[in-house]
């Protein structure tokens, strides 16, 4: 049976997702090899039970940490997938910040906006954290694949290394933070 | 439409079903629906349910980090952004005109974000929905299928994709958050052999979008009562348009037309948008609803984005994608029918027109020598505030910043793409779920429905969302030794604490 892969974005902007795949024609041979479960690429909701579990972006709402123990509960594997993962990544740039203040700025004093706006406050809306965390955080993880985002190559020969059961190891030119 | 079934009177006596995630979407977003006891619809919404902040956290910081600090806005459009602040930036720098090369550097670098941002859309996201069926089996409906059932259009779209990012990275230095532009100019330009690799598969990607624009076309004329009539509501519609008023979507003026196609405001110098346009908030989304002022929030709301663009503008420069244009048009005015095409399946024949554009376009700059100039950077008289708009694969993209004597921003307003279809996307889903999902058991086909209308606009969730929400909840985030490391509730005032 081919090994399960499920991937998500948390607080991330996809990007990282993306750079997967720009292994451009590799991934018809990846597809051959695993098998995707939850993904933004298909049309799987909830998460199985998984050999490899990409975590793309940090954790800023209650959503994400309820997404991110899923995927912990069924990966045998969760890596923090790029920059956002790996240390919360820009969107942790509004950590030294109120979120109050950011509140009522964005709805409420901000210029251009209709007369009469408030916060939005729908239960359906999940609650955003003071913070943004990084995933280790939260849940155990497996291994941390840097970059903004990892390119290609290195998540080629990451997901390859990972997939055979061999520990990954990133050579010169792969490992990088930009 | 549009604003029935926005609110219904009693929400607690009605059952809710909820499509979350939505997926093949970029970005964060979910659809509620609830239902009374007979399985009417009553109330459909479209949430955007993160929030980032990125307005807020930009003040404070130099002004020249900003093109490369908001490309994270975004993974599948980061030249959108970025692109969009360095034009903000340029004003701030005083380069009303950049250098020939500087312009057609990012003009290649957007129509490669262009080529592959519509690439994707259509063959990884999209295209198992038109080609398999909306409510064909779950487990196919995802590029695996098509890989599995179209080879050759697999292997097409991934191809076609590359190339875009290929331009991008030769333009830009990386595929996904490049630096390539600066205020007042860009950093870099095309040696020949760059131009020359690029240049090589340059006709091949045309003749391919050409085929994507025939593969659209005849999905749609092969089966008009799902095609015409799927999600077709009347709106607005917005985009830049050159200033002789042919398609172009690194720069222009603004033009808005009616539902029927007539001129609204026309020649808009993009530095006033905010006598345009003003948003409103509901308390269910995080993201904006803007609208035309002078028509107000009920009837201002319009579309952006390939559907509108393409109709809005008088003319595409480019041969291929004229022919196709014009074809789209008749087609629009087919059986008595006049006035624009406001079927929201239509997007994705716009958008692989823009496709066609993009790669035409893409062609006749890698011939130009100027891209191998080296007058890379202009500036002049430094201002203090700046507007900055392109369309971006999705619509108009509007970047708006002020910026200290110090040099640092000082203010920040983002209007995204997917923010300005925000209603359009509402009324989309309220439509299909009146058609559909109405008085009928729900099953996971009928509900992807709701999401085959939402894609049609290839919306990108994750830029819309700079903004922030409150719950009236406490909520506690422990780490996994069971320490406290984050909490915050809402107080009964509407304020916060933590």
């Amino acid at each position: 049976m081919k090994p399960k892969i499920a991937t998500t974005s948390l607080a991330g902007c996809f990007g990282c997702h993306m750079s997967l795949l720009d292994i451009d024609l590799r991934l018809l041979e990846l597809l051959q090899r695993v098998e995707f479960d939850r993904s933004p690429i298909n049309d799987i909701k909830t998460v199985g039970p998984c050999a490899i579990g990409l975590i793309e972006g940090g954790v800023c709402n209650a959503e994400n940490v309820e997404v991110l123990r899923e995927f912990r509960r069924h990966c045998k594997i969760i890596v923090a997938f790029g920059a956002c993962a790996v240390n919360g990544g820009l969107p942790a740039q509004r950590n030294h910040l109120d979120l109050r203040d950011i509140l009522e700025e964005v709805y409420q004093t901000s210029p251009g906006l209709a007369p009469g706006c408030s916060i939005p406050n729908d239960p359906e809306l999940p609650l955003p954290l003071n913070k943004v965390h990084p995933i280790h955080e939260i849940v155990r993880v497996d291994y941390f694949l840097p970059g903004c985002p990892p390119s290609a190559e290195a998540i080629w020969k990451f997901l390859n290394d990972l997939i055979i059961g061999r520990t990954p190891v990133l050579g010169h030119g792969l490992l990088r933070y930009d | 439409m549009g604003f029935e079934l926005e609110t219904a009177d009693h929400p607690e006596r009605l059952r809710r079903v909820a499509i979350d995630p939505l997926s093949r979407v970029e970005g964060h977003g979910k659809v509620s629906i609830l239902l009374d006891d007979d399985d009417r619809v009553r109330q459909v919404r479209l949430h955007i349910v993160e929030f980032r902040g990125f307005e807020k956290f930009i003040q404070g910081r130099p002004y020249w980090e900003v093109p490369v600090m908001v490309q994270r806005l975004c993974g599948i459009c980061p030249v959108s952004h970025h692109l969009a602040a360095s034009k903000a930036m340029d004003v701030i720098v005083g380069a009303g005109q950049l250098t020939e090369t500087a312009e057609k550097l990012r003009r290649l670098m957007h129509y490669g974000q262009i080529l592959q941002s519509h690439a994707l859309h259509f063959f990884h996201l999209a295209s198992p929905d038109l080609l398999f069926g909306f409510d064909s089996e779950l487990s196919r409906r995802n590029i695996v299928g098509i890989a599995a059932a179209h080879p050759e259009t697999a292997k097409r779209g991934i191809l076609l994709r590359k190339f875009g990012q290929e331009v991008i990275c030769a333009t830009a230095g990386k595929r996904v958050h490049g630096t390539g532009s600066v205020p007042g100019g860009v950093n870099k330009s095309l040696t020949a052999a760059e131009c020359d690799f690029l240049l090589a598969d340059s006709a091949r990607m045309i003749d391919w979008s050409l085929a994507a624009v025939q593969l659209i076309k005849q999905l749609h004329r092969q089966n008009p009562a799902l095609y015409d009539n799927f999600a077709n509501f009347r709106a607005n519609s917005m985009s830049l348009v050159a200033h002789d008023g042919s398609l172009d979507l690194y720069h222009g003026q603004l033009r808005v037309r009616d539902a029927d196609g007539k001129l609204l405001f026309d020649r808009v110098d993009y530095q006033a948008y905010g006598q345009l346009i003003a948003e409103g908030v509901k308390p269910w989304s995080y993201m904006k609803f803007p609208y035309l002022v002078g028509l107000g929030e009920e009837r201002g709301w319009y579309r952006v984005g390939p559907l509108a663009r393409v109709q809005n503008c008088d003319r595409i420069g480019t041969p291929l994608a004229e022919a196709e244009r014009q074809e789209f048009l008749a087609y629009a005015g087919e059986n008595g029918r006049s006035g624009p095409l406001h079927a929201t399946l239509a997007y994705h024949w716009a958008r692989m027109i823009e496709m066609l554009f993009a790669a035409e376009t893409i062609a006749a700059l890698l011939a130009d020598p100027a891209l191998q100039g080296d007058q890379l950077t202009t500036s002049g008289q430094r201002v203090a505030e700046g507007v900055g708009v392109i369309e971006a694969p999705r619509g108009t993209l509007i970047h708006h910043y002020r910026v200290d004597d110090d040099d640092l921003v000082s203010v920040a307003n983002l209007i995204v793409s997917t923010t300005h279809n925000n209603q359009a996307m509402n009324s989309a889903v309220r439509e299909v779920a009146k058609t559909y999902l109405d008085g009928r058991r729900l099953t996971e086909g009928l509900l992807n429905h709701i999401e085959v209308a939402i894609r049609a606009f290839d919306p990108c969730l994750s830029c819309a969302t700079h903004a922030l929400g409150q719950m009236p909840l406490e909520v506690l985030l422990y780490d996994a030794g069971g320490a406290i490391v984050g909490r915050l509730c809402r107080a009964s005032g509407g304020g916060l604490s933590s």
